[in-house]
């Protein structure tokens, strides 16, 4: 059970959306059941991952592996092998999460097609845990192309008024990001063919071949550089980091709510992910050349800013979210590219509150627009007057979107900006502004969309969130404060990982106790466990 | 002194079978047709369907003799042809995309009120045609196989005779195809002309010697058949410039027959361009590289683009056909420019698998673009096909999967003809156009995905249900079943194309299996 306790997980929403397809599409109640089951379903067999996973936190390697290398089309190399790490243990439980809780906030904002919608975002709901299984690149590349489908279809059918447009943009952005990583991927490949006399996919066997093309006469830092920049192209796009980013706003304003909490929640991390998963492993030299980390960073930091103060002029609050989006995902990739393992480990933490926090954003913008079907900040004034329970779930999840202390938000920036320090000081100071910034912009939304009287007639006889939207949030309120009050566990479970991937990337870094130091001195907790030490040294 | 008749073997008539086969075939189709009422003229493509099966038995028992045989290859005829699994798996691909077309045509050509016994019948001579090229280690053979299809071809174009576009198409199909075969066979007796011979060994061979003696400089008229040749064989692929009939013909032509012109000549062409160029003219490959580098990098660039804009399906279709081509000239180009014989078996490894995911993934397209013609409605034009979901769900989907299969979407058959093709120009160190290539794709998905967000996000213009008959609900599902599995399992068809080209494994990988 244990062993394919992965499979388990992947397959579930496909279960049920192939279980959807004999479902006729009058029915609506019934697919709508048995959508929520299934994504239920989902949530719960991944639940067991937990206590399992806990008990080898500690333990090098990827854990619970399927699969051997080769076994799916071993004309080419290419194999249907899972595994996971601390990192992407964090990243598929977010998945699941939000898997459910999208699903479970689309019951009445979807009224058409109602069959189709669950088929496709079940479906997509495989493609990105499979993303984050795949321990073989061709098998992470197949998930990562064919879950650009069913997104592309929830954006085009149940999207906004400019939704072809956003539906194609997205779709085409990110495929010349991954057709581009194609490539380098198979330059890797014969390079490993070259270099053991083995074709193969399997990341493991590429972790080993694919660094030393930097130093190989033949090839040289040039290429290694190229390389790393056609996996660049694939996860900035995704990302989005900043010239990149151009997409996201349309996308996100015009998905429907809970494809815009699936996209921030969970896509945007994909980019992220690659970047630790391979962009990092696979060019060691080339990220730490001080001209590529420089440009790194330098787009991290114009995001950050960039996106803020692009996010305090919107006047629609989805657009609002989604530049803030850019903002916090700076925070992210600046945390990868400071590379030390509190950074590391920060970006990854953030990227799970990013998740959390503005997955439940555009929650609380996708309820209000349901009820007046505007999102125009100027029409709202007064709401915390008629929907108080709405006005006090919106204030928790803004102040952890900005990062106040005790909430999410603040565990993962200030380990991102610890880390940050450490490296370059001024880096972190501007990184600092985006903080502030994003405190200004959500403020100042609060402020005029909930306080003063209400002012818009429309807006008197709105109806408080119902149990079953208040069930969606109750999750998200609750891992918000888990993190923001105790993120040790989650530290740990990042150590390893985390720590492993600095010793490949900076050999000889003096890093492991920061990442406690930084988590005990976020949360404040007295405990001192002692830090276990992994084994250094490649995969 | 040998006579004539002392030269044929007995194995000869066997090597023949499946195309004396099709040949009975389809003179019996011409005569029962005649005696055929109107209302029962379906029974010719009922006919015309046992014929490829037959035919594909007749194909099995080949392969059992040569099994059998414990040898590569069988001459037959004196040698102008060879019997190899590169014969056999192009023989097979033709029946398999002959067969799928025919089903498609059984209730189109009912509606289109041209339901006549010629019309299979033409299909199956021009499978003779395409089987003697594919078969043809002889010019001439090859040169006769082509001429047979072709003007098959040209006549099943224009079949639609009340309809003027079929007529302009034909009739352009005719003269463009007739002037190109002319340069073509101008090429072919160049050859004979410089090497004395019109065996494509013995060419090879020649052109080999020639070129050890002059040091690697190819001489003036060696080039300049390899220019007319080349013409010959791009036209009949369809590569820019030699595209401009493609367009027209595949619009104006029956629904079914754009279909089966688009996979099945398209693959003849494509075995004869292998056999001409890449095993006679091997031996100029310094002067037809930069050709076809320069002559895929012009199909990529100007279909893909003209692909943009074109509002009628079946034209958009015939241009996103076009730059398939391109992507399969890269093929040819990392087979001839490749130094190591595992890239070059890679290259033409990309081109054989390109050419199966092609044929099922595309006449599937043109299954569902068929099965929109009405009595009233033509039914090619993006409006047609506008909200095509609500009007007939199911084929809605099957479109969408052939149309993400046509840009490369992985896990879809389509995916895997790209793969090859990108992965022997990395092998072959082709870094630039690999990456022209893949950013081609991207332009393919913008076109592809306007055909998909007017079948999914466009109100529909026309309320009426589609109907398809049986026939057409067949040919729908083998395509969507062979580009699903082909998708999802590569593996035994990656195999089988290994197994056509005579390599097994690689002994890297070989390792691995155990």
């Amino acid at each position: 059970m244990q062993s394919h306790i992965l499979s388990i997980i992947l397959f579930t929403p496909l279960l049920g959306a192939i279980l959807l397809l004999f479902v006729p599409k009058e029915n609506k109640n019934a697919i709508r059941w048995i959508a929520n089951m299934f994504a239920l379903a989902g949530l719960l067999v991944s639940l067991p991952l937990v206590p399992w996973f806990w008990a080898e936190r500690f333990s090098p390697g990827f854990k619970f592996i399927e699969g051997t290398a080769n076994n799916w089309i071993p004309s080419i190399g290419a194999g249907y092998v899972l595994g996971i790490d601390g990192i992407s243990f964090l990243l598929i439980m977010l998945t699941t999460l939000l898997g459910w809780i999208s699903i479970l906030s689309s019951w009445t904002a979807i009224e058409t097609r109602v069959k189709e919608y669950y088929i496709w975002f079940l479906v997509l709901q495989t493609g990105m845990l499979g993303v984050f299984m795949a321990l073989d690149f061709f098998l992470f590349f197949v998930f990562w192309e064919a879950m650009l489908v069913p997104m592309y279809l929830l954006i085009g059918i149940w999207g906004g008024p400019r939704k072809l447009y956003a539906a194609i943009k997205f779709f085409l952005y990110t495929l010349l990001g991954s057709v581009a990583m194609l490539l380098a991927v198979l330059f890797l490949y014969f390079y490993n063919f070259h270099q053991t006399g083995t074709y193969t996919f399997s990341i493991p066997a590429l972790y080993q071949t694919a660094p030393k093309i930097f130093h190989d006469t033949a090839y040289g830092s040039g290429y290694a550089i190229l390389l790393f920049f056609a996996f660049f192209l694939a996860f900035a796009i995704k990302v989005p980091m900043f010239p990149f980013h151009t997409w996201l706003p349309d996308a996100h304003v015009e998905a429907p709510t809970a494809g815009s909490v699936i996209l921030a929640g969970v896509l945007l991390k994909m980019g992220t992910y690659g970047f630790i998963r391979f962009a990092l492993p696979f060019f060691p030299d080339v990220v730490m050349h001080p001209k590529v980390r420089a440009w790194m960073i330098a787009l991290s930091l114009i995001g950050i800013i960039y996106g803020a103060l692009v996010s305090l002029m919107q006047k629609d609050m989805k657009k609002l979210v989604a530049y803030s989006s850019v903002s916090h995902l700076g925070f992210c990739t600046l945390g990868i590219f400071a590379l030390n393992p509190a950074a590391i480990s920060g970006s990854v933490l953030q990227q799970v509150n990013h998740g959390i926090s503005t997955g439940a954003l555009f929650l609380i913008v996708g309820i209000l627009y349901e009820r007046r079907h505007t999102r125009e900040i100027a029409e709202y004034g007064g709401i915390s007057n008629v929907m108080p329970v709405y006005a006090t779930i919106t204030m928790i999840m803004f102040l952890s979107s900005m990062g106040l202390p005790l909430l999410n938000g603040f565990v993962g920036e200030f380990t991102i900006l610890q880390g940050t320090f450490m490296e370059n000081k001024v880096w972190a100071a501007l990184a600092v502004l985006g903080v502030i910034l994003a405190a200004a912009y959500l403020l100042w939304l609060y402020q005029r969309v909930f306080f003063g009287t209400v002012t818009n007639p429309k807006n008197e006889k709105l109806l408080d969130l119902n149990p079953r939207e208040i069930l969606t949030f109750a999750p998200l309120i609750v891992m918000a404060l888990w993190i923001g009050l105790y993120p040790k566990p989650f530290f740990q479970i990042l150590e390893q990982p985390v720590n492993q991937l600095v010793a490949t990337v900076r050999p000889g870094y003096p890093g492991t106790n920061s990442v406690n130091a930084s988590a005990q001195a976020a949360a404040a907790s007295p405990a001192k466990e002692a830090a276990m030490v992994p084994a250094k040294g490649k995969n | 002194m040998v006579t004539v008749a002392q030269m044929f073997e007995r194995s000869d008539y066997l090597m023949s079978l499946p195309i004396l086969l099709l040949t009975i075939f389809a003179l019996g189709i011409l005569m029962m047709d005649l005696i055929l009422p109107t209302e029962m003229k379906w029974v010719n493509a009922v006919t015309a369907f046992m014929g490829v099966v037959f035919a594909t038995a007749g194909v099995l028992r080949i392969q059992w003799a040569l099994d059998n045989s414990r040898r590569v290859w069988m001459p037959a005829f004196v040698g102008s042809m060879v019997i190899d699994h590169f014969t056999l798996y192009f023989w097979y691909l033709f029946l398999a995309g002959t067969a799928v077309a025919i089903l498609m045509s059984v209730h189109y050509m009912d509606q289109e009120r041209e339901q006549h016994g010629e019309f299979y019948a033409l299909m199956l001579f021009s499978v003779v045609g395409m089987m003697c090229m594919a078969a043809g280690f002889d010019i001439v053979l090859i040169f006769i196989g082509l001429e047979l299809m072709a003007i098959s071809t040209y006549v099943l174009v224009g079949f639609l005779r009340r309809d003027r576009r079929s007529n302009e198409a034909a009739l352009k199909y005719l003269l463009l195809g007739a002037f190109s075969s002319g340069i073509f066979a101008y090429g072919l007796s160049l050859l004979y002309g410089l090497t004395g011979s019109t065996n494509l060994a013995i060419i090879r061979d020649r052109l080999t010697r020639d070129m050890a003696l002059t040091q690697n400089h190819a001489d003036p008229v060696a080039i300049l058949a390899l220019i007319t040749v080349a013409t010959g064989l791009l036209f009949k692929v369809a590569a820019v410039p030699f595209h401009q009939w493609a367009p027209d013909a595949y619009e104006g032509a029956p629904t079914s027959i754009t279909g089966f012109m688009s996979v099945a000549v398209k693959a003849a062409a494509w075995a004869m361009l292998i056999r001409v160029l890449g095993m006679g003219l091997y031996p100029l490959r310094t002067v037809w590289v930069p050709l076809l580098i320069f002559v895929s990098l012009a199909t990529m660039t100007a279909a893909n683009l003209a692909a943009l804009t074109q509002n009628n399906l079946k034209r958009l279709l015939a241009y996103s056909s076009i730059a398939h081509v391109g992507y399969m000239l890269l093929g040819a180009v990392a087979y001839g420019s490749a130094t190591e014989t595992a890239a070059m078996t890679d290259g033409v490894k990309g081109i054989l698998l390109y050419l199966l995911v092609y044929t099922f993934m595309n006449l599937g397209a043109f299954a569902v673009i068929t099965s929109l013609r009405r009595r009233d409605v033509i039914g090619d034009e993006i409006d047609d096909i506008a909200g095509l979901f609500s009007r007939a769900p199911t084929e809605a989907v099957l479109m969408l999967v052939f149309l993400l299969s046509l840009a490369g979407i992985p896990p879809l058959a389509g995916f895997w003809g790209k793969y090859f093709i990108f992965l022997s120009l990395i092998e072959t160190g082709h870094y630039v156009l690999a990456a022209v290539a893949v950013l081609y794709a991207v332009f393919g998905l913008y076109y592809y995905m306007r055909i998909a967000s007017a079948m999914f996000m466009r109100q529909a213009l026309d309320t009426e249900r589609i109907r398809a008959g049986g026939a057409m609900w067949g040919a729908l599902w083998v395509s969507l079943a062979a580009t699903l599995v082909i998708g999802v399992y590569p593996e035994p068809f990656i195999r089988l194309v290994n197994w056509s080209l005579n390599v097994s494994n690689n002994p890297a990988i070989a390792n691995l299996v155990r």
